[in-house]
């Protein structure tokens, strides 16, 4: 029989029985739809969280003071004195993978504005510090690496601050405001950041030049951190081990003897949350499969009940010529219209499904074409699996007893 | 009734009926044929040793007892089943030791079936269950069509291509199963117990199809049926009993359907 008799057959032998193909499609639909879906709210998942370790900064390194002991008291990070300003030139001159670093130490302070206050976070740091961290401004720019050796009253303010300072949305920048009763110029102020990672408010922070910090306000000569930007994604693990080994000689620490510093390499961070959102979107894919299966499972049960019923049918067409690969064909080609059909339709009900779970609930939802082409293959690949084995008992008909059959 | 063979199959054993028509090239060769269905604590010896031999052209009825191996014959003969023992030659090709996909195309370009309960696919008009063979047969849609209205003609219902079988009536819809028997030309026509369903107006119409048939085409015709006044339309009958041939006589003097039409009264209007 021609493909196109054979799939004429197939659409009249689905028409005769209208509501028991469209149960059996459902099964598809559903299964399909919620592949598309899932995959997609998965993906969409993952892409948000990537964009957020992309916006904690390029080829990132943190190197932290580490933690101190007096006594039998263990004190946290940040606690030793021992991460000084010479260090950060050491890893710059040193460290040639080294792109550019920026020393960080902060403090918390009121800031006083004409008519506001807010208690905040007061980040000692440099300009480079905002290009490590992508960071970009909404208004101004960032103070100047003259202003850290000059150690100026300048400042340079995040979203929440600015917002608590000057609710009425003016541009702060040239205006002044007070720390710890120091003026500073408001230089620039940024764009928003939102969360970080683990809940913080990104945007509650005020930044000076770190020298004025520790000179004005906190009286400390040795840093908290500095933010380490490598010149590629591939050399971060290098340049971690070569900053632990600048550090061991320059601190003095011998093997075996506890680090008075931290180095935090984000690109692993970045890579066990791509591991977590792709196990996530496998994970919302194989339940929705599951359901794809029983669908599939529908298919060969309504399969095996139409060999059933048409018996006689399947002896009249062995005895005026059909082959048992015709009669094969015939079922597996039935089954296969009845998934491809469901799997169209699914996916759309996939994309609407997805459309809307973006719209209501907000979320970063990505149908991406490559996740449809899977679903439209595996849906004919489950009508072929699925429909194989009641076509073939078909073929297996003896066509003098399925003739005989009432 | 000619030269019977009443001294049970032993005139049968070589098969060859008496006086068969000119042609002499045989159609259906039967030789030594056992069947032997095994249905686990029982065997059934349906067939003992057959031994027949029909001609191209012969129009042949098959009689005898329920149980006495017409059926077993026709599936043997049809290419449904194959033998046991012993060896069936169908145009001289050696039908035993073809394969399943070899005896589908057997059945499917030189016989043609029609049976007792029609056999047509539901809610399929006329035109298609004729052209069924043919779509077995690969043959272009185009000619399809065309040979199925051909058919349809030759059996008198061209004007009925796009009824249902429901829509027919029990001898239009035999007449549709003859059609569609006739759709790849078969050399070969078999027909168990066509009439069985049918009244005997009707009964008698589609026995005058298949004398002209026979007469006009040169078509082979083996049917079984168990009613003696349909026999006699055939050139020869066949008698099975107990899985052997018990009689193979021909008829002297077959009855002519549209002879016999003609003095049949019309009851209803049933054609």
């Amino acid at each position: 029989m021609d493909f196109v008799s054979v799939v004429r057959v197939a659409l009249r032998a689905l028409t005769r029985n209208k509501m028991r193909s469209i149960l059996t499609m459902l099964g598809i639909i559903i299964g399909v739809g919620a592949v598309i879906a899932m995959v997609g709210v998965g993906q969409g998942a993952s892409e948000q969280m990537q964009a957020q370790i992309a916006a904690m900064g390029s080829n990132l390194i943190i190197v932290q003071s580490g933690s101190r002991q007096a006594g039998v008291v263990h004190i946290g990070f940040g606690a030793t004195k021992s991460l000084v300003p010479a260090d950060e030139a050491a890893m710059l001159q040193e460290i040639p993978l080294i792109k550019s670093a920026a020393a960080g130490t902060s403090t918390h302070q009121q800031v006083i504005s004409d008519n506001n206050n807010w208690g905040t976070s007061i980040q000692g740091t440099e300009p480079s510090y905002f290009d490590i961290r992508n960071w970009t401004f909404d208004l101004g720019a960032s103070f100047t690496d003259r202003d850290v050796t000059e150690d100026n009253n300048v400042a340079v303010l995040g979203t929440t601050v600015y917002e608590n300072l000057f609710p009425d949305g003016s541009d702060p920048v040239g205006k002044t405001i007070r720390i710890k009763n120091l003026p500073f110029t408001v230089v620039g102020s940024l764009q928003p950041k939102g969360q970080s990672g683990m809940g913080q408010d990104q945007d509650d922070n005020v930044y000076i030049p770190y020298t004025t910090l520790q000179k004005k306000l906190s009286g400390q000569n040795w840093l908290q951190n500095v933010s380490v930007s490598a010149s590629t994604k591939e050399v971060t693990d290098s340049v971690e081990q070569q900053i632990t080994n600048l550090l061991h000689t320059r601190h003095r620490i011998r093997a075996g003897q506890h680090d008075d510093f931290q180095v935090r390499n984000l690109s692993d961070v970045a890579d066990a949350a791509n591991a977590a959102s792709g196990i996530m979107t496998i994970l919302l894919g194989s339940i929705a499969s599951v359901s794809l299966l029983v669908g599939g499972i529908g298919i060969m049960n309504i399969m095996l009940v139409s060999v059933t019923e048409r018996t006689r049918e399947i002896g009249i067409r062995m005895a005026v010529g059909a082959t048992e690969a015709d009669v094969k064909r015939q079922f597996i080609i039935e089954a296969l219209v009845l998934a491809s059909i469901g799997g169209v339709i699914g996916i759309l009900f996939g994309l609407i499904t997805s459309w809307l779970i973006s719209a209501i609930a907000k979320w970063a939802v990505d149908v991406s074409l490559i996740s449809i082409v899977v679903a439209a293959l595996f849906s004919a690949g489950i009508g072929i699996f699925f429909g194989y084995y009641p076509a073939k008992k078909a073929a297996n008909l003896d066509p003098i007893e399925a003739l005989r059959f009432e | 009734m000619g030269t019977s063979t009443d001294q049970l199959e032993l005139a049968a054993t070589r098969g060859d009926a008496p006086g068969a028509p000119g042609n002499d090239v045989p159609v259906i060769q039967f030789e030594g044929v056992h069947k032997i269905y095994d249905l686990g604590e029982v065997q059934v010896h349906a067939l003992r040793g057959l031994d027949v031999t029909i001609r191209r052209g012969e129009f042949v009825a098959i009689m005898g007892a329920s149980g006495g191996g017409k059926s077993t014959f026709m599936n043997l003969v049809g290419g449904l089943d194959r033998p046991t023992r012993g060896l069936y030659k169908l145009d001289g090709v050696d039908v035993s030791s073809l394969d399943k996909v070899e005896l589908a195309h057997i059945r499917n370009r030189k016989i043609g079936f029609v049976f007792q309960g029609f056999n047509l696919l539901s809610r399929t008009t006329a035109l298609e269950n004729v052209e069924l063979p043919a779509l077995y047969a690969r043959l272009a849609p185009a000619e399809r069509v065309e040979r199925a209205r051909e058919a349809l003609r030759i059996v008198g219902l061209a004007d009925r291509e796009h009824h249902y079988p429901s829509q027919l009536s029990g001898g239009q819809q035999q007449r549709v199963a003859i059609a569609r028997a006739l759709m790849n030309r078969p050399s070969l026509l078999l027909a168990d117990e066509p009439t069985g369903n049918l009244d005997s107006r009707t009964s008698v119409e589609i026995m005058g199809i298949f004398q002209r048939l026979n007469r006009e085409r040169g078509i082979t015709l083996v049917l079984v049926t168990h009613e003696p006044d349909i026999a006699q339309y055939a050139q020869r009958i066949i008698t099975f009993r107990d899985g052997k041939i018990r009689r193979d006589e021909r008829v002297p003097h077959p009855a002519a359907a549209e002879e016999v039409l003609k003095n049949m009264p019309v009851v209803g209007a049933e054609d």
